[in-house]
């Protein structure tokens, strides 16, 4: 116990002590500043952009910006379905694997990787070739969670620029992620991924005979530089099937705690680097005071009940830890519980335990978490813009309560911006609960479920939160590869993603049209302690009204059934 | 276009140099720390296999392929915890373990032995695992009891750090040093 708060409370400190400097960074990358890999990322950069016929100098209006990330994204996502379906046909593929089939798994699965969802109703070892992994699902892996940053920036300008309606160029932000961002991150991880023992070839799989003598086939693969980008960029899409449990993604406790560390390291440092563009550092603090809040609240609920455990296997004669089903004895149950909490917080969706036999309590918080938009320190650039649509909601409401025009930096809040963030909180939200209580009532929708009684609801709910706050994680038991499943959660994942950008997008191209004023005697400060309450406050008491009625159905009547020694 | 000039940089050139950098600098890593005897592999430190002769310390129960430990398939069993299936397969293995190791009707049984991985291929078991199968191994290899007892501690992996983690034991590893023993 002692030691588990211990590593707690390493981990937070830990992760500001390096989100901090390299969030000075981060906004040097986004304000176009000089930094220290210039020299050789600027002749790169440049080079892409003469190949790919950008002009790098012409800024853009929102819907210019818009248009080219979708239209950038519709073609990602139609390369990966290609891929798939092809793959039996080409090179790095000593396994064998043919092409991906039914389609409908390869479209979910394309549309899964470019939304930087990574939901897999597939297990990557017996379905993916080697070339499939690296050039289909390793790209989107970067290019992903490099959108995810570039909406953010565009977002942060038009917070901060004034009367203009650039709000940068979408190519330059994509290419500077990737360059300065992400590849260097993730080539320095993947070396301390693999002298932890994270795999890195191109070998056929593995046979063994093991010391009774029988034969054990061993799935091998270049894994470890798919696996720093899958948690760096909160993407999440494991290459074998078991994700971040598997002992060749995740070999040791060091691993796992490395791990969750670079999910949050983008995330917490894009928050910081806000408020240094804004030329005010408390700006950004005060957001993340709110994230990690109810992170800590989060965190404390899913550790302590799986701490606590399950009452009827402890009555079988189970020694404490009763909750080691689908947890690896390295991680324990408090490795494990940060994992989970961290991975529903940031939408990252990588799993190092099996969520679907966590406590229900123990799998309620990471429920919750996804539900509430995945704003708790949020995906790469994602958990940032997506907090920022609540931050205009705040300031909105305060700003009624006052009687004020509410401001936020400076700038009006106006109808428009409201309407917008209400758009892009309510529509995943409309996705998620439309999309399982359709599942919950249709055969299509209930045969596949693994678990009866009202754990089957919450591995429908789970699925669909997941979806469409673009997570991944699942309630594995949940056999989601089905035509309805695959298609009906391909949707959740667009509208999760694209219901968000475009407002997000288009707050940010109205509010760079704005000027700043000083701020008055009536401007509410959006600095303080006040504010971080209020902030984590309108979260909660959103996702509360939106959601509490299913959450009851599903895992907390569950847990109370529990505790009683309920079976189904 | 520019996907397909990203694509080259992050899905080939990426991977590709990763790959060779990883097997110049940590090539027993990168191949999957595969364990030799006699100059054969006979499987990788890092995943698990099935024991189930009584002479073998055992592994945890595996949802890994129909058999288990199927390093293909790797899986949990996805058990909810108020599922019937669940508390019928742990309360068979609490019965196999006991009755395996000779221990009372209602001796408590380390958690670990009897339920699931997530990953189905977890390589480790938890020292009170490893602990009450000592009898079972001495007597069946006719060792001392004590022999096996400093064997089983000697292969006890600490917290790293003194924080992170739980204190765990490599199967494989204990049990390739047990054929030694003799």
């Amino acid at each position: 116990m002692l030691t588990d708060m211990m590593m707690f409370i390493l981990y937070l400190a830990v992760l500001l002590l390096l989100a901090w400097p390299f969030s000075k960074y981060l906004a040097k990358v986004f304000t176009m500043e000089k930094t220290v890999l210039d020299p050789v990322c600027q002749p790169l950069e440049r080079l892409v952009y003469r190949l790919s016929a950008v002009n790098p100098d012409q800024e853009m209006n929102w819907r210019q910006y818009a248009s080219a990330l979708i239209w950038f994204n519709v073609l990602g996502a139609f390369a990966v379905f290609l891929i798939e379906l092809v793959q039996g046909a080409l090179f790095w593929n000593p396994a064998g694997l043919s092409g991906v089939a039914p389609w409908h798994l390869a479209l979910n699965t394309a549309v899964s990787f470019m939304t930087n969802t990574n939901w897999q109703a597939y297990s990557g070892e017996s379905t993916m070739s080697y070339f499939t992994q690296m050039t289909a699902l390793t790209v989107q892996n970067f290019v992903s969670a490099a959108v995810g940053l570039s909406v953010a920036a565009a977002l942060i300008r038009g917070f901060t620029r004034k009367t203009t309606s650039a709000i940068g160029n979408f190519w330059v932000d994509l290419v500077r992620s990737i360059f300065r961002v992400l590849l260097p991150l993730a080539i320095i991880f993947t070396l301390i991924l693999v002298q932890q023992g994270v795999i890195q070839n191109l070998d056929s799989y593995l046979t063994v005979h093991t010391l009774e003598g029988v034969e054990q086939t061993i799935g091998m693969g270049p894994v470890a530089s798919q696996e720093a980008i899958k948690i760096l960029g909160t993407n999440g899409g494991g290459f074998f099937n078991a994700n971040s449990a598997h002992p060749f993604e995740n070999p040791t406790p060091l691993s796992n705690f490395l791990q969750v560390i670079s999910i949050f390291l983008i995330p917490t440092g894009l928050v910081i680097a806000f408020g240094n563009i804004a030329g005010d550092f408390r700006q950004g603090y005060a957001v993340l005071a709110a994230m990690l809040l109810l992170f800590c609240i989060m965190l404390t609920g899913t550790y302590l009940s799986e701490a606590y455990g399950n009452p009827i296997l402890a009555n079988l004669g189970i020694d404490q830890p009763t909750s080691m089903e689908g947890k690896e004895v390295r991680f324990g149950i408090a490795g494990s519980a940060l994992f989970a909490t961290v991975t529903t917080a940031a939408s990252c969706g990588a799993v190092n335990a099996m969520h679907d036999s966590f406590t229900p309590l123990g799998g309620f918080f990471p429920l919750v978490q996804m539900k509430l938009g995945e704003v708790i320190v949020g995906g790469v650039g994602a958990g940032f813009y997506g907090m920022m649509l609540f931050v205009v909601l705040t300031v909105f409401i305060v700003g009624l309560m006052v009687g004020r025009t509410p401001e936020y930096l400076g700038k009006k809040i106006e109808a428009r911006e409201t309407k917008m963030a209400t758009l892009g909180i309510l529509l995943p939200a409309v996705m998620m609960l439309t999309g399982s209580a359709l599942a919950a009532v249709i055969e299509a929708g209930t045969s596949v479920v693994l678990n009866p009684g009202p754990h089957g609801l919450s591995e429908i709910v789970y699925a669909f939160a997941s979806a469409a706050g673009n997570n991944g994680s699942a309630f594995a038991g949940l056999s989601a590869n089905s035509l309805f499943y695959n298609l009906m959660l391909a949707l959740s994942m667009l509208v999760g993603r694209f219901g968000v950008i475009l407002p997000v997008l288009a707050i940010a191209g109205s509010m760079a049209e704005k000027k700043t004023s000083p701020p008055g005697p009536g401007t509410f400060p959006t600095t303080g302690w006040l504010f971080v309450i209020l902030l984590a406050g309108i979260i909660l008491i959103v996702g509360a009204l939106t959601f509490l009625p299913v959450l009851t159905l599903g895992p907390i009547v569950e847990q109370l059934l529990m505790l009683q020694g309920s079976m189904f | 276009m520019m996907i397909v000039v990203l694509t080259v940089v992050t899905g080939w050139i990426y991977p590709l140099a990763m790959t060779g950098l990883a097997q110049a600098v940590f090539p027993n890593q990168a191949n999957g720390s595969v364990m030799m005897r006699n100059g054969e592999p006979v499987g990788s430190k890092l995943i698990g296999q099935n024991f189930t002769s009584p002479g073998y310390f055992h592994s945890r129960p595996s949802a890994a392929g129909k058999d288990g430990y199927d390093g293909t398939g790797s899986s949990g069993s996805n058990l909810g915890p108020t599922n019937q299936k669940l508390m019928e397969t742990a309360a068979d293995n609490v019965k196999k373990v006991r009755e395996e190791n000779g221990l009372s009707v209602d001796a408590p049984v380390p958690a670990d032995l009897v339920l699931a991985s997530g990953s189905g291929l977890d390589p480790h078991i938890s020292p009170q695992a490893a602990y009450i199968q000592i009898e079972r191994i001495a007597t069946e290899r006719n060792l001392a009891v004590s022999e096996v007892r400093q064997l089983v501690e000697r292969h006890i992996e600490g917290r790293q750090w003194g924080f992170l983690g739980e204190p765990r034991i490599n199967v494989l590893e204990l049990n390739l040093a047990l054929d030694e023993l003799k």
